[in-house]
């Protein structure tokens, strides 16, 4: 079954998007995250052009944030005053990122920029969680009550000015700090093509200390914002969103959502951050032997 | 005497006399729909010899389909620091987006050097107008790169014995558009060729087109921009949504 994506300019199997819309879905759902680490490489490495697939994921981790959002607002797991702190860091981060995503495509260095800040922040988080979550296993089987995390915050936080409380997340802090991390995952989300669910997941806990309770919930509307303005951004800048690309990616990734969440209740949460962790990891190794061993292709086209 | 006027009359006879071609193409416009995964295209007609002349077993013919020449940045990635990334670049002011040479005989054998640059016969031969005025041999290098990867991607091809002459005078060949080709102008161009050179010559052209709610997509998204943006958004918002209220309907 093939059908012409009018943006990308080529035909695609419709069964291949739509598993491949389904397969992040089902992470997105059991992780929590939107997926599009794993989506924007996935369709580059079928073929389609990089600056359509960074493009067309912006609305796809859209689309299978909602269902997250709804889930948590339904049960008070959204701060939306930190998450409008955060949206509003993120809309201008899609500004500035959009601006930089010209200067380094004018200069050819985006696919190369693009590539190393996947490698760096994959790798890093990747390494992170395995080892977080191993050690909670480990823990476990000896038989030792779960460590205590220490709740409080960065202490570089606490020097920023002009606290705010941010009464769901339990916090006491200065807006500044979420505002920074929301420029932060902004641009990358312009960059990247990912939601940035899993940097601002980690850094709500461990820089900003928000209470566990609120803290995906607010990183999914955060996402959804961004995204969705990141989605306007492209629009009106690369116009390289395919809409019937982005359509059977949404219809693959809602419903894999769904059986993701349903499937990760099943499952411990440790486990769930061991196995994220293994994917993320086998991504940045992918993507660190694509920039050392010799590419397929030494030229390429660019037209002007 | 005789010899002598008739020497003196041969390039009028050779001119009077040259045989001329009436070309068409199975397809005058080409629509991408939805199911569109390329096209075949079929080009044929006859070489007629005026004044009932007996057809020449030495003619050949060839047929080239152009499409739209648009100016191209080539990039060339070189080691670095141990990763692969972007180094040296090189303009072309005039890049065909296609190029599909077919001929009754190998394009080398049957016509000379000068002609071929002439007519951009073969793929070798294709004017790409370097833009850089840098030095002619790193021209060069980026030529053969572009020729290469737009060979491998389909967009340049060439087939010796691509066309079939029937009688010496019925010829056909048939060219395969593929997927990925740009819209535009194409031009389908047939060379009659003898002892080397072209004696013939004659184009027709095809429009290569989106249609459908293809064009309607690509169209909203060129001028509409904002409005084409907006409904990205709703598209992923209502899909969502509908998933999540599906999905607690059907389990509850």
């Amino acid at each position: 079954m093939d059908l012409y994506l009018p943006i990308a300019g080529l035909s695609v199997n419709i069964l291949v998007i739509i598993g491949l819309g389904g397969l992040v879905g089902l992470l997105s759902g059991m992780f929590g995250v939107g997926g599009g680490f794993l989506t924007t490489p996935l369709m580059i490495f079928y073929g389609i052009p990089p600056a359509v697939a960074v493009a067309s994921s912006a609305p796809q981790i859209t689309g299978a944030s909602v269902s997250g959002v709804l889930a948590h607002a339904s049960r008070d797991g959204v701060d939306y005053q930190m998450g409008a702190v955060l949206v509003a860091g993120g809309a201008i981060g899609s500004l500035m990122g959009g601006f930089l995503f010209r200067v380094l495509q004018d200069a050819g260095q985006i696919d190369t920029v693009v590539n190393v800040m996947y490698v760096v922040m994959l790798g890093g988080i990747g390494i992170a969680m395995a080892r977080e979550a191993s050690h909670a296993l480990a823990a476990e089987w000896r038989g030792e009550p779960p460590r205590a995390t220490g709740k409080r915050h960065h202490p570089l936080i606490t020097m920023l000015p002009f606290r705010w409380r941010f009464y769901r997340s339990g916090l006491y802090i200065s807006p500044l700090a979420p505002f920074l991390l929301g420029l932060a995952t902004g641009v990358m989300t312009v960059l990247m093509g990912v939601g940035g669910g899993f940097i601002l997941v980690p850094a709500m806990i461990y820089i900003l200390g928000m209470s566990a309770r609120v803290v995906v919930g607010t990183s999914l509307f955060q996402i959804l914002f961004v995204t969705a303005a990141t989605t306007m951004v492209h629009a009106l800048t690369t116009r390289k969103v395919d809409l019937v690309l982005t359509a059977l990616l949404l219809i693959g990734s809602v419903t894999g959502a769904q059986f993701g969440a349903r499937f990760a209740m099943k499952i411990k949460p440790e486990y769930l951050r061991l196995a994220l962790a293994f994917i993320v990891l086998v991504v940045a190794i992918r993507m660190l032997l694509g920039l050392t061993w010799r590419p397929p292709e030494i030229f390429t086209v660019e037209a002007l | 005497m005789r010899k002598l006027r008739l020497l003196l009359l041969a390039p009028l006879l050779v001119s009077a006399e040259s045989p001329r071609l009436v070309p068409d193409v199975s397809q005058r416009k080409i629509e991408i729909i939805y199911s569109f995964t390329g096209a075949e295209l079929l080009l044929f007609g006859a070489i007629l010899y005026p004044g009932g002349r007996a057809p020449s077993d030495s003619a050949q013919i060839a047929v080239v389909v152009k499409g739209p020449a648009e100016p191209v940045l080539i990039r060339q990635k070189r080691k670095i620091a141990g990763m692969w990334v972007n180094a040296d670049s090189a303009d072309f002011r005039s890049v065909p987006s296609f190029y599909a040479l077919a001929s009754s005989r190998p394009i080398a054998d049957i016509v000379d050097e000068r002609t071929a640059v002439i007519y951009e016969l073969g793929i070798e031969n294709l004017q790409l107008s370097p833009a850089s005025g840098g030095n002619p041999a790193e021209d060069r290098r980026f030529e053969k790169g572009l020729i290469d990867l737009k060979r491998r991607g389909g967009y340049y091809s060439e087939t010796d014995r691509g066309v079939e002459i029937s009688e010496g005078v019925l010829y056909r060949a048939r060219i395969a558009i593929p997927a990925r080709v740009p819209v535009g102008h194409y031009t389908a161009e047939t060379f009659l060729i003898e002892k080397g050179r072209v004696i013939a010559a004659a184009t027709r052209d095809i429009e290569i087109d989106k249609s459908g709610m293809e064009a309607f997509v690509t169209r909203a998204s060129q001028r509409h921009s904002f409005l084409y943006g907006l409904a990205a958004v709703i598209l992923s918002l209502g899909l969502g949504w509908a998933a999540s209220v599906g999905f607690r309907r059907f389990r509850e």
